[in-house]
């Protein structure tokens, strides 16, 4: 017999343990199946049982089978055979929560209407059984006319008996049973029906008349002509008239039915016990102690990110350096090998810079979630964040992007709602990320400190931290107005009772998000650093046609030499001779003329050339706009590019950082145009890099969680504007305040 | 006759309709407002909004305007 594989899907409320048992089923053998035209991504596992290989596919938790969004409604047309690239499951696997099965079956009863056999897997056992419930699982088989599995996901008991359920149900009938809407509405559904046409599966019928505005009837309306309208509302009318009003009627009906099937096969105890949950919650969701027990968990969240990151970064950037030193000394200087150095291995480090920070917070994310405090997290910053149009689910994700705005936008995938996560995802990169702390700290340290009261530069820094939170929340309330205008979403949202967090899941988070971001990021990040190199490398000869690496490299060559001499002279004990000191001195700084004339000849450096009157109304020269041009893949590459176009040598440590400062600050007071207004110029840059979005990667992300070209390019177009707009006007009131003070 | 958002931490109410914006009365429905059940409203977030129930063994938070649109009995 050839081997057939059954098609399941695993359908069920949000917190009724699916992923649970989806990876109890398909352990490591999964992977993300991606939709055209949809922002959902569905797991799809395979495991054998007994010669029969099955396919899981795991549909996003909901509520009910009632599409409200494309999103939703990709599940439905998947559940009825209706996707081109997915063929219709054999078998649908419903789980529940035994502790909340009348809830839970409501769902169990839409899907049994799809006409696929259908095996009931009643979830997590044991809280029920700890609460008193007892469930007779034959007589729930017989109330109901469905196969009925009891299990206990995390731990494994009962899938043995739920593989044997499976594989039976594959190519038996479609139940017969279930709830009855009243006649009025079977009517009404038929001549709808006949109205439609074949095309349109019945099911679908009857959920254009029961979901008000739902995406069914969108769908139908733009197939069938706006007249459509007009008949759904009428029928909706005739329904109200005769006593069945939707959605009431559907609701009773289920209701009913559900109620008279678990009478007989379950007991609950008359009086409800208090959970280990209402305990917790009197503390969690307690206004005082739980925004208290919430703030001391983000301080706990932000320190481990910084605390762990942060030198994790460095180890990646150090390692990075060691190859790029390797491979400097033993291949010759040319196109190829600093391709391979300053644009892919840079490349690559600035990708994987971002892992453990991705890592750590998503490991977080997950163990909030999965042991239900993100919920409680939501529940209590929703007002806050509803002044800005968002809701309480947006808190974290954009509290998050104060250390990365990539981790922040990837963090979205918790909003549900379209808009809401859109909102989030284009005001994320607003928030004072760690990548602009080097350039406050630079320009800061540069025009801020010397001269100043000592309280100077922390409040510099303050007000740009806070330039970030006043203005994305302002934006996203704009965006919300006029952009992603709508109906303000529904906030009804369950608090799941508390649990351990369980290590798979976590560890699958995590492992996904990375993976995720590597994949898909990570080439648009290496693609742009890759072009920005192109740019700043070209033409890499000189006007005697020789080339620059080659002439830099026999200074290197040349200061080595001088600095071994001095060395030996002194490790003998005889005076260093002033000469050598000065060929050592003059060879650097040759070496540092020299890269600073190549980069300015560059076509990036002939690009800011020719926007210099682009970038004149900010203050800045063209050499500002030519490092703010190639800090475009991060905002943290403006110190290099200005430590190089300064003859400051490239910067990598404090020493370096204080010799740029030195070098910007005497450049700019030199030059007459310039001297007067440096402080305005230095403000001017540092609004801007609080506000554009100079970050490939994050772009990339916006691209990757969007699916789409043009949030990242409205993104770049709209901070960029911003930016520009803000430091035009911080240089003309500072010049102002300058001549007139 | 009260609705569930003027209702204080601690208090039951009976469910006697749900009206208002079709999608929120589904949603209601969905996830196990229904009439005849009997609802508590356990507390109430930071500044006011949303507030915090519970229906049978299930706990949801609520905004005030979305509570709004469930009329309930005060029971005690």
């Amino acid at each position: 017999m050839p081997p057939v594989t059954v098609k399941i899907a695993l359908v069920g409320n949000p917190n009724a343990g699916k992923s649970t048992l989806f990876n109890a089923l398909s352990g490591l053998r999964q992977h993300v199946g991606n939709y055209p035209g949809v922002t959902v991504e569905m797991k799809k596992g395979r495991f054998t049982d007994r010669d029969t290989e099955f396919e899981l596919i795991d549909l996003p938790g909901t509520y009910s089978l009632a599409p409200r969004s494309p999103d939703e409604m990709v599940a439905v047309d998947l559940l009825l055979g209706r996707r081109p690239e997915e063929p219709r499951p054999d078998v649908i696997l419903s789980v529940v929560d035994a502790s909340n099965l009348d809830r839970h079956l409501y769902l169990t009863t839409q899907v049994m209407e799809l006409g696929r056999p259908v095996v009931l897997a009643v979830n997590m056992i044991d809280v029920a059984k700890a609460q008193g419930i007892v469930i007779d699982a034959q007589a729930l088989a017989k109330e109901t006319g469905l196969r009925v599995v009891v299990i206990q996901a995390n731990t494994g008991a009962g899938l043995d008996e739920l593989r044997d359920a499976l594989r039976v149900a594959a190519g038996a009938a479609a139940p017969a049973g279930g709830p009855k809407l009243p006649d009025a509405f079977s009517d009404e559904a038929a001549a709808l029906g006949e109205k439609l046409g074949a095309a349109t599966p019945e099911f679908l019928t009857r959920r254009a008349i029961l979901d008000v505005g739902g995406y069914t009837e969108q769908w139908l309306v733009g197939t069938h002509g706006p007249s459509l309208t007009a008949t759904l509302t009428a029928t909706r009318g005739r329904l109200a008239a005769a006593g069945c009003a939707v959605p009431g009627v559907e609701a009773r009906a289920r209701y009913g039915w559900v109620r008279a099937a678990t009478a007989r096969a379950v007991t609950k105890p008359t009086q409800r016990a208090v959970t280990w949950s209402d305990r917790i919650d009197r503390v969690l969701t307690n206004k005082v102690w739980g925004t208290l027990v919430f703030l001391v968990v983000m301080f706990l969240m932000f320190q481990a990110i910084f605390q762990i990151a942060t030198p994790a970064k460095d180890l990646i950037d150090g390692g990075i350096d060691y190859v790029v030193g390797a491979i400097e000394s033993h291949v010759t200087p040319g196109p190829a090998r600093s391709l391979l150095t300053d644009g892919v291995l840079r490349g690559v480090g600035s990708v994987i810079a971002f892992l453990p920070q991705i890592m750590l917070l998503f490991a977080f994310i997950a163990i909030l979630e999965d042991c239900g405090y993100m919920a409680r997290a939501a529940f209590l910053m929703d007002r806050l964040m509803s002044k800005c149009g968002l809701s309480g689910k947006s808190f974290i994700p954009l509290l998050s992007s104060v250390a990365c705005a990539v981790p922040g936008i990837m963090a979205t995938r918790v909003i549900e709602h379209r808009r809401d996560r859109l909102a989030t995802i284009l005001v994320a990169p607003l928030m004072s990320c760690s990548a602009r702390l080097p350039v406050y700290s630079l320009l800061i340290g540069a025009f801020l400190s010397s001269g100043f009261s000592r309280w100077v530069p922390g409040l510099a820094m303050f007000g740009l931290y806070m330039i970030g939170f006043t203005v994305a929340p302002l934006v996203a309330l704009l965006l919300k107005r006029t952009l992603l205008r709508g109906a303000p979403p529904l906030f009804v949202m369950e608090l799941p009772a508390y649990k351990r967090p369980s290590l798979y899941t976590v560890a699958r988070r995590v492992h996904d998000s990375a993976w995720a971001f590597l994949k898909r990021a990570g080439t648009l990040i290496l693609a742009s650093m890759i072009i920005v190199w192109a740019f700043l490398y070209f033409p890499y000869k000189d006007a005697h046609g020789q080339r620059y690496e080659t002439l830099i490299a026999e200074q290197k060559e040349k200061a080595d030499e001088a600095k071994e001499r001095i060395k030996e002279v002194t490790d003998a004990g005889r005076p260093v001779p002033d000469d050598l000191e000065q060929i050592s001195t003059d060879a650097v700084r040759e070496a540092n003329r020299l890269n600073a004339e190549w980069k300015r000849g560059s076509y990036l450096g002939q690009a800011g050339r020719a926007m210099e009157p682009v970038f004149a109304p900010l203050g800045w020269d063209w050499r500002i706009g030519m490092a703010v041009l190639a800090s475009f893949p991060a905002r943290e590459v403006i110190v290099g590019t200005l430590g190089i176009i300064y003859e400051a040598g490239e910067v990598k440590d404090d020493e370096a950082e204080k010799t740029l400062q030195g070098a910007i600050h005497a450049e700019w007071n030199r030059d007459p145009a310039q001297g007067k207004y440096t402080i305005a110029i230095a403000l001017s840059v540092l609004v801007f890099f609080a506000l554009c979005c100079q970050c490939a990667s994050t772009l990339a992300v916006i691209q990757r969680e969007t699916r789409s070209w043009r949030w990242p390019a409205f993104t770049f177009v709209y901070m960029t504007v911003l930016a520009y707009v803000a430091a035009f006007a911080t240089y003309q009131i500072a010049r102002f305040i300058t001549d007139h003070v | 006759m009260a609705t569930l958002d003027q209702l204080q931490p601690g208090q039951h109410g009976r469910i006697e309709t749900l009206a208002g914006d079709p999608a929120l009365v589904q949603r209601l429905y969905e996830i196990g407002l229904l009439e005849g059940e009997v609802a508590e409203v356990l507390g109430v977030s930071l500044l006011g909004d949303p507030i915090e129930i519970r229906v049978g063994n299930t706990r949801l938070s609520l905004r005030r305007a979305e509570a709004a649109a469930v009329t309930v009995t005060h029971l005690a």
